[in-house]
């Protein structure tokens, strides 16, 4: 079977870009894109129904709106574009060809067909189960076999990328190690591995049982696996947005990693650790003995924890130590006061960041605390906590490199370029307002999927503090806000793939391969960057350092708050 | 970036000889795939399974 060697040399990046490559993650990225639109429509109609003033849907188009918004969200909008990621840091930043590129469409397919197919289920208005689908609680069994082939799909793309690292190294078209931003998405790639196993462990039973051909699923069986598959697929977007960031430190800034043993080894907590998070889901659960729910929360997360806090540490490190190398040594903020704020790019991460640790990494560590959990276990400070991690953290992220992707990738210029200006603040900060009053219900016992926390017309009611129903209004207003931010990202993305003008570059060239190994272009500033290794000479960020002082105090100070308040719930005399 | 082993006339286990054993280990995917599958597996999903499938049955 003849090889596709069929490469250009990206005139903006120097990178050297594989025809099938650059295909496969043009249309996993636009796939996204439409799930995010899907999902985005959804994420309005939720917000305009928990905003008690609005009330906008009845019952049952509610819980079905909330189950299409969950999947669409948590799975397919974030999986494609994971999956461009992984083409991009393997095939792209590698410098060598896409590994069986004829799989990778077959993948494509494969996930294309299952995200239809599951929404084609929770449209029809029988499979209102929500994004967790908790056994007993059955759906038409569409519904898994949709999820099942797309996560067939995705573990065959999480392959493909394993296999282009053997080529590259085969091929001789990297030297050493593979580059930072790669490692990054290695360790996205085996977290989906794992991710994709227990769904399959779970979900196969579940199917079966859903057409009658098993008998029984027990419920906490089921929470305890599905569990692995549900929050350990959000564990791929934190190594995968790890990634983004260090490569828009890169490419904005050429910053090089502070410590490449620092960064990889906190990359080698996420691969042996960060997956075992899941148990916070179950704290609250009787079945499962103390000694597994804090060995898995209170000892093996905190060491993903502190791997986060050394991405947090070194990213915004990487980005002071180039410039103040470029002359912003000026107290400890003028490297921070001088970045390019107007570059969405740059904004957009450096958000994402921000959000990330201050509000998705202390509220993780609230609710990986068993005692903690009682305080906010199922209300919803926990969909306020995901919305800083998943939307803020990954979703913000993915928006800032898809400007990069645009112009790299696409080959076209980004559209209104006013509004891609503005747009991760908009998104940003709605989002933000989203989440942190969400979190601020939740602590005043706010359910989470909850229709009407007015309980109009039941027997057996339950009044809230007015605060709690204030909040519940801001939140959906942080949540318009964030819809606008969306909707702006969409119309930019779609108008400059689409209609947007092209940049004129050199086309396909067959490579000629010589002992296997193709030449090397000489790479341009920003694609060298991503390329390029750090070293552990660059450790002059005071600022950041100064930062990572007020993110510990902030820690430390909401850490203890938490535990006075739970005193104060469940008096100990 | 041509292959290192042609440049300086030493082979590729040659030049892994001097390469400190962590960045071995990190720079091979596939061990890194088996610990970062086996050790969620073991200590969250078996561990969990085993418990669960010791809880008494109620009469």
């Amino acid at each position: 079977m003849a090889i596709n060697r069929m490469f250009r040399t990206c005139p903006m990046t120097g990178l050297r870009v594989h025809e099938s490559a650059e295909a496969l993650i043009k249309a996993n990225a636009v796939a996204a894109v439409v799930f995010l639109l899907l999902g985005g429509i959804l994420a309005l109609l939720v917000a305009l129904t928990r905003w008690q003033a609005v009330h906008l849907l009845p019952p049952d188009w509610f819980y079905l709106v909330l189950t299409g918004h969950g999947l669409d969200m948590l799975v397919f909008w974030i999986i494609f574009f994971e999956i461009a990621v992984l083409y991009f840091a393997s095939s792209i930043l590698l410098g060598c060809r896409l590994a069986a590129p004829r799989l990778a469409w077959f993948a494509f397919f494969l996930m294309l067909a299952g995200g239809i197919i599951n929404n084609y289920a929770v449209f029809r208005g029988d499979s209102s189960v929500m994004f967790t689908s908790y056994a007993p609680m059955g759906a038409h069994p569409t519904f898994y076999l949709g999820l099942i082939l797309f996560a067939v799909g995705a573990l065959i793309a999480c392959f493909v990328f394993f296999g282009t690292l053997v080529v590259g190294k085969a091929e001789h078209t990297y030297n050493g190690s593979v580059p930072l931003v790669t490692f990054g998405a290695v360790t996205a790639a085996i977290i989906a591995v794992f991710t994709i196993a227990t769904g399959a462990i779970i979900l196969i039973p579940t199917f079966l049982w859903s057409v009658g051909l098993v008998d029984h699923i027990d419920s906490l069986m089921y929470r305890t696996v599905w569990w692995a598959f549900g929050h350990s697929s959000q564990q791929i977007n934190v190594a995968a947005h790890v990634s983004v960031w260090y490569a828009v430190a890169a490419i904005v800034f050429g910053a090089k990693p502070m410590s490449e043993k620092v960064s990889r080894g906190a990359f080698l907590l996420y691969i042996l650790f960060l997956q075992l998070a899941s148990a916070h889901h179950l704290l609250a659960d009787p079945g499962l003995t103390s000694n597994w729910k804090i060995f898995n929360t209170s000892y093996a997360m905190y060491l993903a924890v502190l791997a986060s806090m050394v991405h947090g540490l070194t990213v915004p490190g990487s980005i002071e130590v180039a410039q103040r190398r470029k002359g912003y040594t000026k107290g400890l903020f003028e490297w921070l006061r001088k970045a390019p704020w107007g570059n969405p790019v740059f904004s957009g991460m450096f958000m994402s960041l921000l959000g990330f640790g201050f509000l998705g990494g202390i509220s993780g560590v609230i609710m990986g605390t068993e005692q903690l959990n009682l305080i906010i276990h199922n209300t919803i400070y926990v969909p306020g906590h995901f919305h800083a991690t998943v939307v803020i953290g990954t979703t913000l992220a993915f928006m800032a490199v898809t400007y990069f992707v645009i112009p790299a990738i696409f080959r076209r210029e980004v559209s209104f370029p006013k509004i891609a200006q503005w747009q991760p603040y908009v998104f940003g900060i709605g989002m933000t307002m989203l989440a942190v009053f969400m979190m601020g219900a939740g602590t005043l016992g706010v359910p989470r999927r909850h229709w009407d926390i007015t309980f109009a017309g039941n027997a057996l009611g339950y009044e809230f503090p007015g605060t709690a129903h204030l909040m519940m209004g801001l939140m959906g207003i942080g949540g318009v806000i964030a819809v606008v931010g969306g909707a702006m990202y969409l119309l930019v993305v779609v108008h400059s793939v689409f209609l947007g003008r092209r940049i004129e570059t050199p086309g396909f060239q067959r490579v000629r391969v010589v002992e296997g190994m193709a030449p090397i272009p000489v790479p341009q500033p920003a694609g060298a960057a991503p390329q390029a290794h750090g070293g552990a000479q660059a450790w002059g960020a005071p600022g950041t350092f100064a930062l990572a002082m007020v993110f510990l105090v902030s820690f430390v100070l909401y850490y203890f708050i938490n535990w006075k308040y739970l005193a104060t719930v469940w008096p100990l005399k | 970036m041509a292959d290192p082993a042609r440049d300086d006339g030493l082979t590729a286990d040659e030049l892994d000889d001097g390469i400190p054993f962590m960045q071995q280990l990190l720079d091979n995917p596939f061990i890194l795939l088996f610990l970062g599958v086996v050790t969620p597996t073991v200590l969250y999903v078996i561990w969990g399974v085993m418990e669960i499938v010791g809880i008494p049955v109620a009469k």
